[in-house]
């Protein structure tokens, strides 16, 4: 066990070093840092002395190092744009995004999980089907018309929600929540439901196809032989099975989310870090883009590496698997 | 009897399509039959543009601001009718999708042909070759599959903005467009090639070119790519559909291409901004055109898969 988590980890921080290479190259050879910073009107003089200043004339595993270690204490230096430092810029944006993410995420798996359950117990009714097309149509749509089309609808024609923004907020100090306000939750239903949908059809396929595999198999037919009722085994029995899957799924989707966040942000004009990507590339703000590649890595890494402890703690076979050998 | 003894006789390449499984498949499924229809229909208008729009919405000359605002099947201001109407501009907004139609499926035919090259290129000499090459090869595909390709297509885009001189940006975002695009979805390719060219490697034609002293470059492509093109197929089908969606999502975020060349991506984009003001057919037109074109070039895969797929019949 002990080995099989060191063995991930090590794995997860050479992930990690590669997507820092990476930020690091854009960071120092995407456009000259020290022209951004200075912008047009400045001495060569100040040039030379910033540069030294920022080590931009040491080597490169020197400045790597640096980097690294800035890095690991949050600093990506400050965005050329707004001129803040980006650590303060991301952990602005970063509540709305992650309350935007797990509302949805909570969204979806509610509404996937019931919603395969039916579909795979009465697999002929009309209403399986009717939920199996609109699946079908939810996964080509692309996110950004439907988005568009929840505002259209539920905005301009019927105004029953807000079509843009976060509401009122309140601030709990670190952490400034929409959660709290009236404002605030109803316009995180539109931009909830867009984002939730894909992982929602996912979802739901998911445990349509592994409840349908799990309801033909001889333990049901036993418990259904000793008279159980029929709510019993298909809740008690069937659907605690296939649950293992989508819990792995759903927490490897979770990843996606926080990056498909980017166009469902774009769209509702949230102030989340994804839209805070979008215009950090449509003008090169090169640091932010870096501090959004290593955090969106940083949560895929960490969000496997639960995934794969929790898929050894769940499956008892892994763990004899190894003792065996 | 003597129809069977005609039939032995060798065939034409059109003959022997028109007798095959596919065709047999493709008649069908009324589904694949429209959506044939349906994608073959929208590029050839993509394609003829320039002789079927109406207008030449980029024609500064021919446009006129009164024009502008006029609601689909309904005569301007000027006299000029328009079906889909007309945007803010004055521009007829069918024939902006005509054009935009034409871009769109342009950024997305070459991203999917760029990502082919690479990702068949990658996947055929990592599956001949083996050991460390393939496993790096295929360590990078993982890490990349594992993040969305719209956010790797993002990243792209913003560091070749950073590349380039800020003077080249609008003539250059056509081929920037692709390469991003190109290079978010080659792993798909590569993985699948390398799995079916590991198999092949094993038979014994293989076996037969290497003996014969067969140069291995001319082993993989003139013998090994021919047999694992089927599954290419499919997924160049899908990715097509893929890479659609994704160019469109771009330029809707405004990373795309620039509003004087638009898709329809940046057409939905336009037409966003005249939602809340009642103006809905500058959005809708465009946005049906989209998902029209995706939705059926996707269903197109959907059957191609079947359709080559033995085991599934």
């Amino acid at each position: 066990m002990l080995s099989f988590i060191l063995k991930r980890l090590v794995q997860s921080v050479v992930v990690m070093l590669v997507v820092a290479l990476i930020a690091f190259m854009l960071f120092r050879y995407v456009g000259d840092p020290v022209a951004s910073m200075l912008g047009q009107e400045s001495r060569i003089q100040d040039h030379d002395a910033l540069r030294e200043r920022l080590g931009l004339n040491d080597p490169f595993y020197v400045q790597f190092a640096n980097f690294i270690s800035n890095a690991v204490r949050g600093e990506f230096g400050i965005s050329y744009r707004l001129q803040q430092p980006v650590s303060e810029l991301i952990a602005s944006r970063l509540p709305a995004t992650i309350e935007l993410a797990f509302a949805s995420a909570l969204m979806a798996l509610v509404i996937g999980v019931t919603l395969g359950v039916m579909s795979a117990l009465k697999p002929r009714s009309i209403a399986t089907a009717l939920v199996m097309t609109l699946s079908l149509v939810g996964v080509s749509l692309p996110t950004f018309l439907i988005g568009i089309g929840l505002i259209y609808v539920f905005a301009v024609e019927l105004q029953w929600l807000p079509s843009f923004g976060r509401g009122a907020v309140v601030d709990l100090g670190w952490w400034k929540t929409g959660l709290l306000t009236e404002s605030g939750l109803r316009s995180l239903i539109l931009p909830a439901i867009t984002l939730s949908l894909f992982q929602l059809t996912l979802i739901m396929r998911l445990v349509r196809a592994e409840m349908l595999e799990v309801l033909r198999q001889d333990y049901i037919k036993f418990a259904r032989a000793r008279g159980l009722s029929a709510r019993t085994i298909n809740f008690g029995h069937a659907l605690k099975n296939t649950l293992v899957p989508v819990i792995t799924i759903t927490g490897l989707q979770l990843g996606s989310v926080i990056a498909f966040a980017i166009v469902t942000e774009t769209v509702f004009q949230w102030p989340g870090v994804g839209s805070l990507f979008v215009n950090s590339v449509q003008v090169v703000d090169v640091p932010v883009m870096a501090a959004y590649l290593m955090f969106i890595a940083f949560v895929f890494v960490v969000i496997n590496l639960i995934v794969d402890i929790l898929y050894y703690v769940v499956d008892p076979r892994l763990r004899i698997g190894r003792a065996a050998q | 009897m003597s129809e069977l003894t005609q039939t032995a006789k060798p065939k034409g390449a059109v003959a022997r399509f028109f007798d095959s499984d596919v065709w047999f498949s493709f008649r069908r499924s009324p589904v694949t039959i429209v959506a044939a229809t349906v994608a073959v229909s929208l590029v050839l208008a993509a394609l003829l543009a320039p002789w079927i729009a109406p207008y030449n919405p980029f024609n500064p000359a021919s446009l006129n601001l009164m024009d502008g605002f006029t609601e689909p099947l309904s005569e301007s201001m000027m006299g000029n009718y328009f079906v889909f109407g007309s945007d803010n501009q004055g521009r007829d907004v069918l024939s902006t999708i005509l054009y935009g139609s034409r871009v769109s499926l342009f950024v997305a035919v070459m991203a999917t042909l760029f990502a082919m090259a690479i990702g068949i290129s990658l996947g055929l000499s990592a599956g001949y070759v083996g050991g460390v090459y393939d496993s790096v090869v295929m360590r990078i595909a993982d890490i990349q599959l594992s993040f969305p390709a719209i956010l790797i297509a993002l990243l792209i885009f913003g560091v070749a903005r950073g590349i380039i001189p800020p003077s080249q940006h609008e003539s250059m975002a056509v081929w920037v467009l692709i390469i991003a695009i190109g290079l978010a979805n080659w792993a798909q390719f590569a993985r699948t090639v390398r799995g079916a060219t590991m198999v092949e490697r094993q038979k014994d034609y293989v076996s037969a070119a290497r003996i014969m002293g067969v140069n291995p470059l001319r082993i993989l492509v003139g013998h090994v790519l021919p047999n694992v093109l089927g599954p290419v197929l499919v997924i160049a089908t899908i990715g097509l559909a893929l890479a659609i969606i994704e160019e469109a999502t771009l330029s809707f975020l405004g990373v795309g291409v620039p509003p004087t060349q638009p898709s329809l991506g940046t057409l939905i984009r336009i037409g966003q901004q005249f939602l809340f003001s009642g103006e809905w057919w500058i959005l809708f037109f465009p946005a049906v055109t989209l998902v029209l074109l995706a939705l059926s070039v996707n269903l197109l895969g959907d059957w191609l898969r079947d359709a080559l797929n033995p085991r599934l019949r």
